[in-house]
């Protein structure tokens, strides 16, 4: 019956409070919403009234207002600085978030993607007038081809979900261009996969069907072997997978896949773990989307926008998606309608792609470069590794030990007789400044927390960070209540109700009865 | 006398005639966290022995309730709607989930009972 | 390297810790015979300057906006985004930070989430709205699985006054899913009968407004006919800024709104990113794809906010979610937000007159011109004219003499006999010196 363990909120109990007239502590400030603050009055842009003109709008005038407050340009600074303090950012602290890859987002990269040739072009002017930024669009494509040793990339996705379900639709495009549209509906998931792989399966119109890993974590050939058969379209992995750990087997597993008539679909979220050490086109890999905003340092906005272009092999590459970029005579052309290819599945989305994304991570590669980026993959296994070999002593691994790459796995079997959880350590953490790790995922570790540290993070970060989880975790075997009871207790809130957020859904301010 | 029997995946059905009761045990709700949802299968359904008959959400899962033996919908709780909490306070009692009317009583035998479910718990813990 | 923070003594003590001789060995489970032994065919690492002197060429190499008379719209949109916006949405806070899956330490992210919720429930006249999605074409597509989802009908009616990019990418997704996307011809005069067409089989009816071509629509027929028949009303916009001035989805009894917010806060970017609005009635909740934050307490009894009803999404129910998103557009999403916060109603609403203003200057400019014909009886900021010529050639023409002046509509309907039909935008940047240069071009080209 159970998909996945839920996990009881705990009310904090005691938590000494720090009164003041206006609940303010310092520099955190106490801050209203705009509804409580601003007046549908008052406005922050100045613009002038148009002379008296008669309006073309038939009878669709705006009869009500939107409710929608303004505020001055000093009160708005004052509001969003404010509420930008409460929150924690890459740029204050390690993120050691398992499968986000939160390395730094650098500025130089936020520079270019303001040029106005970049930023204030429209998709739809001549083409002749942006070749500049298709010639950008091509240059990166042909980056991300040589990093993986694909022959095409579709570069429209918008995210790494979006990549997914584009390329699980380029298979599905594939094999209907083989007639076996009708025969091939499954598509092979590991337990561990991340949520997107399934539900972006699904999304392309296939049944998921799940593939267990074995002890070690990783997936054995002969499960794959099992379920492998005419009614099979694809398989979905990460390599790396989402236990840190780099799938030995793909290769023989990708040529059974293909044996079988299948496409082998690749997860590209971990391969900041391995790029310019091997190819995934070398490994057999079809499809794989790479996330931008993971792997390429694009800044994550509280939540996007990401950008997830699809690499692809020569065998799927007449699927993709419109439109793609031509190199012709005269220099790059958008081929934009299905009428002018054969092969393209459709369209995804409007217009061409996260443009502004691409740039941010031209910008990165450019500065990298190829030694630039391996040094960063080396960088961003041996932090991961020291960080293990900081704590496995104390917190136990699920695969056993064992080097990871980019993250390291740790289960909550160690913390079993001390009645804490994965969640209370997380928790603990963010009182000594730490962004928590990832818990709870993958599904295969019982209680698992994930660490990537990424090749950002200093050996002094990682030593202190390694000391304050010895510490914690010290202090949890020895059934140290104090340090996690009502955690955290220094953020700028304590633990929320969650159940009442769920149960009595408030998702927009109203104005209160008088 | 009423007999309660229990599944694998932590459904129960306290039966009485011809009529079950069904709803989840209260290892399940412990497991699922405070529940904030729950949507039930309308009357007149006829669902078979293994079939989703309810989903359940919590804060962080979501989960099915499957029937435990093949039956027909008879009555719902429809203060859940209202009350989802109601299932983790009383998961036995008042935090039922639907009424059935078995249509084969023999697959009953499949199912354990207190005592077996007890044992089984000590095994998945 | 400025972005790796290692030394190779660093490197040398952390590699004796982890108990290896050298980085290599780290990556053994790589079969050897695939390993890269040598660096990539890549350009080595540039300096920060060298970076900047690369990509400034490629930039120079683009005709910006701001650098010509310039009228191009069809879905996006050039509007002034007030300096502040950029300024504040660069804060490390906002820029660098991750989703707000710990809220104790994201309040700052939760509560903008908030506000911009409120702010397009509020601009849509809906009950609910969503932290945003892509873009306003994957909104729709979205929207369009959601009205399946909720009638259990897999029939979905499309306007032919749908941006035929929207109408593309809907067409993929339902194709996908198995379903039927009945595409009606492209609708120039918003004259199709879409009421008609709807019956027990509907999911739902994708209709734009302002549409592609720029006629205002009254939903509020259609939207009765579709309820009539159990079908759902899908109201779409491109242009956010038009809201300030035309009737909302909402007040037309749309059930599930999809619609693109580039036009205020974000920049035009040549596409991307952009940032779609998603609104819905309350009682569609549930199926509602994308995050949702919602308002409650924390343990001291403070207002707080956190994402919610999670359980819709794929982390949790994987294959059987509402939607595989999980990135979403929130720096965009909160780029609007800030905007709009500044601007408020009364700012939005001379916002959107100026816009009109303009279209309205624009219109009567054209309207004289031999051999140019304004097609629309209705329109926001942008409308159709009928050239005497290709369109598609004017308009490079046009961008030779130094204008960019519209897109022909053949651009996004090619081979449907719309060949002389070009949609001209005109918002709050252009200047009557603009208007008239544009006419001036459009004159010159048509001489020829």
């Amino acid at each position: 019956m159970l998909m996945q363990r839920g996990k009881p909120m705990v009310a904090a109990e005691t938590v000494p409070e720090v009164k003041t007239f206006t609940g303010n502590r310092g520099l955190e400030i106490e801050e209203g919403l705009i509804f409580e603050i601003g007046r549908s009055e008052n406005t922050g842009v100045d613009l002038d009234e148009p002379a008296p003109f008669e309006y073309r709008l038939g009878l669709l005038e705006r009869r009500e207002p939107a409710g929608l407050p303004g505020l001055s340009e000093p009160e708005t600074m004052r509001h969003y600085v404010r509420l930008s303090r409460m929150n924690y950012a890459i740029d204050a602290g390690i993120y050691p978030l398992g499968s986000c890859t939160m390395k730094h987002n650098p500025r130089l990269n936020e520079a270019m993607a303001r040029l106005p040739g970049f930023a204030d072009i429209h998709p739809l002017q001549p083409q002749s007038t942006v070749q500049g930024a298709l010639e950008l669009i091509a240059e990166l494509a042909r980056w991300l081809m040589v990093m993986t040793g694909m022959d095409a990339v579709a570069m429209s996705p918008r995210a790494g979900a979006h990549g997914e379900a584009c390329g699980m639709m380029v298979i599905k495009a594939a094999i209907a261009a083989k007639g076996e549209g009708e025969a091939r509906k499954i598509v092979l998931v590991p337990e561990s996969a991340h949520g997107t792989n399934p539900a972006s399966a699904a999304a392309a119109g296939f049944e998921v069907r799940p593939v267990p890993a074995r002890a070690d974590g990783t997936i054995d050939p002969a499960e794959v072997q099992r379920q492998l058969g005419p009614a099979v379209a694809a398989i979905m992995l990460t390599n790396p997978n989402t236990c840190g750990l780099f799938e030995k087997d793909v290769v023989e597993i990708a040529a059974m896949v293909h044996e079988a008539g299948a496409y082998f679909y690749c997860d590209g979220a971990n391969f900041n773990a391995i790029m310019g050490k091997t190819r995934p086109g070398d490994l057999g890999v079809d499809a794989m989307h790479i996330n931008l905003h993971k792997t390429f340092s694009t800044p994550h906005g509280g939540g996007g926008p990401g950008a997830g272009p699809v690499v692809l092999s020569p065998l799927l590459a007449p699927f993709a998606p419109v439109p793609f970029l031509r190199r012709e005579e005269g220099g790059f052309r958008l081929v934009e309608h299905l009428s002018e290819a054969q092969g393209p599945f459709g369209r995804i989305a409007a217009f061409h792609g996260q443009m502004g994304m691409f740039v941010r991570a031209f910008a990165y590669m450019l500065s990298h470069g190829a030694d630039g980026l391996r040094q960063a993959a080396e960088d961003a296994v041996l932090n991961a590794n020291y960080v293990r070999a900081g704590l496995k002593d104390l917190m136990s691994e699920p695969f056993g030990d064992r080097p990871c790459m980019h993250e390291v796995l740790f289960d909550e079997s160690w913390l079993k007789a001390t009645g804490f959880t994965a969640l209370d350590f997380a928790k603990a953490l963010i009182d000594e400044g730490f962004h928590p790790m990832t818990i709870y995922f993958p599904l295969v570790a019982h209680g698992a927390m994930l660490i990537e540290p990424t090749e950002s993070e200093s050996k002094a970060s990682l030593d202190l960070f390694i000391a304050t989880l010895r510490d914690l975790a010290l202090a949890a075997l020895r059934g140290e209540t104090e340090r996690f009871d009502g955690v955290p207790r220094h953020a700028p809130r304590c633990r929320l109700d969650e159940t009442r957020a769920a149960r009595n859904p408030v998702l927009k301010w109203t104005k209160p009865s008088a | 006398m009423p007999t309660t029997h229990y599944t694998k995946s932590h459904e129960y059905i306290r039966v009485e005639g011809e009529t079950g009761i069904i709803g989840i045990t209260d290892f399940a709700q412990a497991q699922l966290g405070d529940v904030v949802f729950v949507e039930l299968p309308p009357i007149g359904k006829s669902l078979s022995k293994g079939a989703e008959a309810a989903t359940i959400e919590s804060v962080k899962a979501a989960a099915e309730v499957n029937v435990p033996v093949s039956g027909t919908v008879v009555e719902v709780n429809s203060a859940l709607a209202e009350s989802p909490g109601v299932v983790n306070e009383d998961p036995s009692g008042k935090g039922w989930f639907l009424k059935i009317k078995l249509s084969d009583a023999a697959e009953l035998d499949g199912l354990m009972d207190e005592n077996a479910y007890r044992e089984f718990l000590k095994s998945v813990s | 390297m400025r972005y790796l923070p290692l030394n190779s003594e660093d490197r040398a003590d952390m590699l004796t810790r982890v108990d290896v001789k050298n980085i290599d060995a780290l990556f053994a489970d790589i079969p050897e015979a695939k390993r890269l032994n040598h660096d990539l065919d890549l350009p080595h690492r540039k300096t920060e300057m060298d970076v900047e002197r690369l990509l400034s060429g490629l930039a120079a190499k683009n005709v910006a906006a701001g650098s010509v008379p310039f009228f191009v719209g069809a879905g996006a949109y050039k509007h002034h985004v007030p300096a502040n916006v950029d300024h504040l949405i660069q804060r490390s806070e906002f820029l660098t930070s991750y989703t707000p899956y710990q809220p104790e330490i994201a309040q700052g992210t939760l509560q903008t989430i908030f506000e911009f919720q409120t702010q397009v429930a509020g601009l849509t006249a809906m009950d609910v709205a969503n932290a945003s999605m892509y873009d306003g074409s994957t909104a729709t597509a979205e929207a369009v699985a959601m009205a399946q989802r909720i009638t259990k009908r897999r029939k979905a009616i499309v306007s032919g006054g749908l941006h035929p990019h929207y109408t593309e990418t809907v067409r993929t997704y339902a194709g996908m899913a198995g379903d039927d996307a009945l595409v009606l011809p492209p609708d120039v005069f918003a004259t199709e009968d879409l009421g008609a067409l709807v019956d027990d089989e509907t999911s739902c009816v994708v209709v734009q407004n302002p549409d592609f071509f720029g006629n205002l629509r009254d939903l509020s027929e259609l939207a009765a006919h579709c309820k009539a028949k159990g079908a759902l009303l899908v109201a779409v916009f491109t242009e956010a800024v038009s809201l300030g001035l035309v009737q909302p989805p909402g007040a037309m009894g749309a059930d599930i709104v999809a619609g693109e917010g580039q036009s205020i806060g974000n920049r035009l970017n040549f596409g991307g990113p952009y940032v779609g609005l998603f609104a819905a009635k309350a009682k569609y909740l549930r199926q509602m794809p994308g995050r949702l934050c919602g308002e409650t307490v924390d343990a001291l009894g403070r207002r707080g906010f956190v994402l919610t009803l999670s359980t819709r999404e794929q982390h949790i129910r994987r294959d059987k979610a509402t939607s595989n998103i999980c990135t979403n557009s929130g720096l965009a999403a909160l780029a609007f937000s800030i905007h709009l916060t500044l601007l408020g109603d009364a700012g939005l609403r001379r916002l959107a007159r100026i816009n009109h203003a303009n279209a309205v200057d624009l219109a009567r400019r054209l309207a004289a011109v031999p051999g140019v014909e304004v097609l629309n009886k209705t329109f926001f900021n942008e409308f159709t004219i009928k050239i005497a010529g290709d369109a598609a050639v004017a308009v490079e023409r046009m961008a030779t003499a130094g204008v960019l002046g519209g897109v022909s509509v053949s651009r996004l309907l090619p081979d449907k006999g719309l060949d002389e039909l070009l949609l001209a935008a005109s918002t709050e940047v252009n200047t009557e010196a603009d208007r008239a240069a544009f006419v001036q071009a459009l004159q010159g080209v048509l001489k020829c």
